[in-house]
């Protein structure tokens, strides 16, 4: 079984705040993490192998920076890594960015199984798997909350989609794209040892050219889309009214406070 | 390619622009900025600049398409479960508003077997649709990415709309990539305000990025028709139905056979929940304070006197106190009810990105410290084993319950 992750380093927006003066986004110190979705892809992707033997090939597409999440895939026990990273790239929107993703795929070769987070917390768009789905031509199961069932021989796999109603149970052909959820594993932490490996281990770029991409459908010449502003949302209204005194007093008052609103019914 | 041109003349060293780049790109050297290749070209530096210094310099797309041929506002109208989800509705209200500033036709698009398109489509223009444009087959009656993305990939080639709207539901999220992709068209995800530009009628897609900390107004190019999005349920109000409005139906059947589908549903395993907190008008959500699984027994009876659905916190789902699929926030989901009860919840960043935009917010919590009495409407400092009892029994009260 070969399994290639695609991964996304991104701020953690627990630090990004708006300055309430400038009503600009305080980056300064914002560190940088791996999308808390992705490191679920990862782990899934190597409990398949434990499980079915393989490979575990992790992707990040990005400034030379993202090396960093790449490290720490290698470190849990990635097989290989891979950084696709090119001044080309950059501005490239959903659809620029899985078709760059899918040529890396393509040019790893022989990939049973792709896994991405269900988005990254960045953009928050869960566009980039389908995507990637679409471009290689392999069937996608999105918000994937857990995998009852792998069968190599037939090329089939089971799985559990927690979706808005219920967990909807979906087969599908291999090979496939997967989105996964939180719910699905507990990701582990990285060994001494890997850590180690990790650190001395050289990771290869691949660029472009190496990738064999259009380059009218990567970057800005291949984004559909452009962002044309920036800016800080509207604050919530007012400041909020704390109810104090005796709870007796304060409940009722509360109460008549939502009744009012006629949204309970 | 673009670039980002900082003219070293005019550049003061301000710094102002350095914390106004949502992707950390730029930075100071020798007293003047520089960008790195972290920059995407959003532009947000240019606007800050108190100088001018900042250029961006954008290739002209060559527009080879007939622009012209695109015409109107489709909605796609999902259904789940034998009804038609309200977000559709909404999405038929604001796509009205959308086809008005054109000047063009508001349509709804609709796929299913035959009772089930005969059925909505009348839904469909009762809320406003001049016309549905329908893909009929057994093979559409329970949404699968396969069938759905051909149905709706066929329709817009041969219909060309000019706009696209799909609910941000987990259905719409899953196929419209896959539409987009195939169309090679732009998406824009997730949206939270659309605008038609008084000037150039193209789109405007406003949409919250970084956990709502940002807002983001994109646009497509004029090359690439038509123009997509995802809209967030319950952003949009729904709009009147009125039975008597006629419309036109335009029926094609789906060229596709069930071999060439590569997934089957073996079952669907409804929630245990009563109340879905993505429907939900009313959410009362459990956090740290509560304590442990037996602590959420408040939060529920609350919930159940107000026909509240119960959300949590990843504190109480990561230490094991309710399953996953109530967690409210950054990696759960993001919720908009009318009324958000938050009790024992301190109100992390990563939990106000999933709930901050409800209407009302009220809180409940020891800490008068906590950062959720920053955003809430209304807040009691107090032990919410104390409080939400007595909550309960006033709205029984109040409720004749």
């Amino acid at each position: 079984m070969k399994i290639a992750v695609c991964i996304k380093q991104v701020p953690d927006t627990t630090d990004v705040k708006i300055d309430p003066k400038t009503n600009t986004l305080i980056r300064e110190g914002v560190a940088s993490i791996c999308n808390p979705f992705d490191e679920y892809a990862v782990e899934e992707a190597l409990l398949i192998r434990e499980k079915h033997g393989g490979e575990v090939h992790v992707i990040s597409m990005g400034p030379p920076q993202a090396i960093e999440v790449l490290k720490n895939a290698l470190a849990v026990g990635a097989d290989k890594v891979y950084l696709v990273s090119d001044k080309a790239f950059a501005g490239a929107d959903t659809l620029a960015t899985a078709y760059a993703l899918s040529r890396t795929i393509q040019t790893i070769g022989g990939v049973d199984l792709v896994i991405c987070g269900k988005q990254a917390i960045d953009g928050d768009t869960a566009q980039v798997g389908p995507g990637i789905a679409t471009r290689l031509g392999i069937p996608q199961l999105t918000y994937v909350s857990k995998i009852r069932e792998i069968d190599i021989e037939k090329k089939r796999i089971v799985v559990e989609r927690l979706l808005e109603h219920g967990r909807e149970v979906l087969e599908s052909s291999l090979p496939a794209l997967l989105t996964v959820v939180k719910d699905i594993n507990e990701p582990r932490l990285p060994s001494l040892l890997g850590i180690k490996k990790a650190a001395k281990a050289s990771i290869p770029t691949l660029t472009a050219n190496d990738i064999g991409a259009d380059e009218n459908r990567i970057g800005l010449k291949g984004s559909p889309t452009w962002v044309m502003r920036v800016f800080s949302p509207e604050a919530r209204g007012g400041s909020g009214e704390i109810l104090t005194g005796e709870l007796a007093e304060v409940a009722p008052l509360l109460v008549n406070k939502l009744m009012d609103t006629k949204f309970i019914k | 390619m673009a670039r980002l041109l900082i003219d070293k003349d005019t550049c003061t060293g301000c710094e102002s622009c350095i914390p106004a780049c949502p992707f950390g790109a730029l930075s100071m050297k020798e007293g003047i900025a520089v960008v790195d290749d972290k920059c995407t070209f959003c532009g947000a530096c240019v606007d800050v600049c108190p100088v001018n210094a900042i250029i961006l310099e954008k290739e002209d797309k060559v527009v080879t398409i007939d622009v012209s041929a695109y015409k109107d506002v489709w909605t796609f109208i999902e259904h789940e479960f034998g009804k038609v989800s309200n977000v559709s509705f909404e999405l038929l209200g604001e796509g009205k508003k959308l086809a008005d500033a054109i000047g063009c036709k508001l349509c709804g698009m609709l796929f299913g077997d035959k009772e089930t398109v005969d059925k909505f489509s009348k839904e469909a223009i009762a809320y406003g649709a001049e016309k549905v444009y329908i893909m009929e087959s057994p093979l559409l009656k329970e949404y699968r990415t396969d069938p759905y993305a051909k149905a709706a990939v066929d329709l817009i080639r041969k219909y060309k709309p000019e706009i696209v709207l799909f609910g941000a539901t987990t259905q719409g999220r899953d196929f419209a990539g896959t539409v987009a992709t195939t169309l090679e068209a732009g998406l824009t995800a997730d949206c939270t305000g659309l605008d038609i530009d008084p000037e150039t009628k193209h789109l405007k897609q406003t949409r919250p990025a970084f956990g709502g900390n940002i807002m983001a107004t994109i646009l497509d190019y004029p090359n690439y028709r038509p123009q997509m999005s995802t809209v967030r349920p319950k952003v949009f109000a729904m709009p009147s139905r009125d039975d008597s409005r006629k419309g036109e139906s335009i029926r094609e059947t789906l060229q596709m056979n069930e071999d060439q589908i590569r997934t089957k549903i073996v079952e669907f395993v409804k929630g245990t929940e009563t109340v879905n907190l993505v429907d939900a008008e009313i959410i009362v959500s459990g956090g740290r304070g509560v304590g442990g699984p037996e602590g959420f027994k408040p939060v529920r009876e609350l919930a159940e006197a107000l026909g509240a659905a119960v959300g949590a916190s990843r504190a109480a789902v990561d230490s094991g106190w309710i399953p996953y699929e109530h967690q409210v926030g950054q990696t759960g989901r993001t919720v908009r009810p009318k009324i958000y009860i938050a009790c024992g919840i301190s109100g992390s960043i990563q939990h106000q990105a999933g709930m901050k935009t409800s209407d009302i917010i009220v809180a409940i919590n020891k800490d008068a410290e906590a950062p959720i009495f920053k955003i809430a409407t209304y807040g009691i400092v107090g032990d919410l084993f104390t409080v939400l009892p007595v909550l309960t029994q006033e709205f029984k009260k109040r409720l004749g319950r």
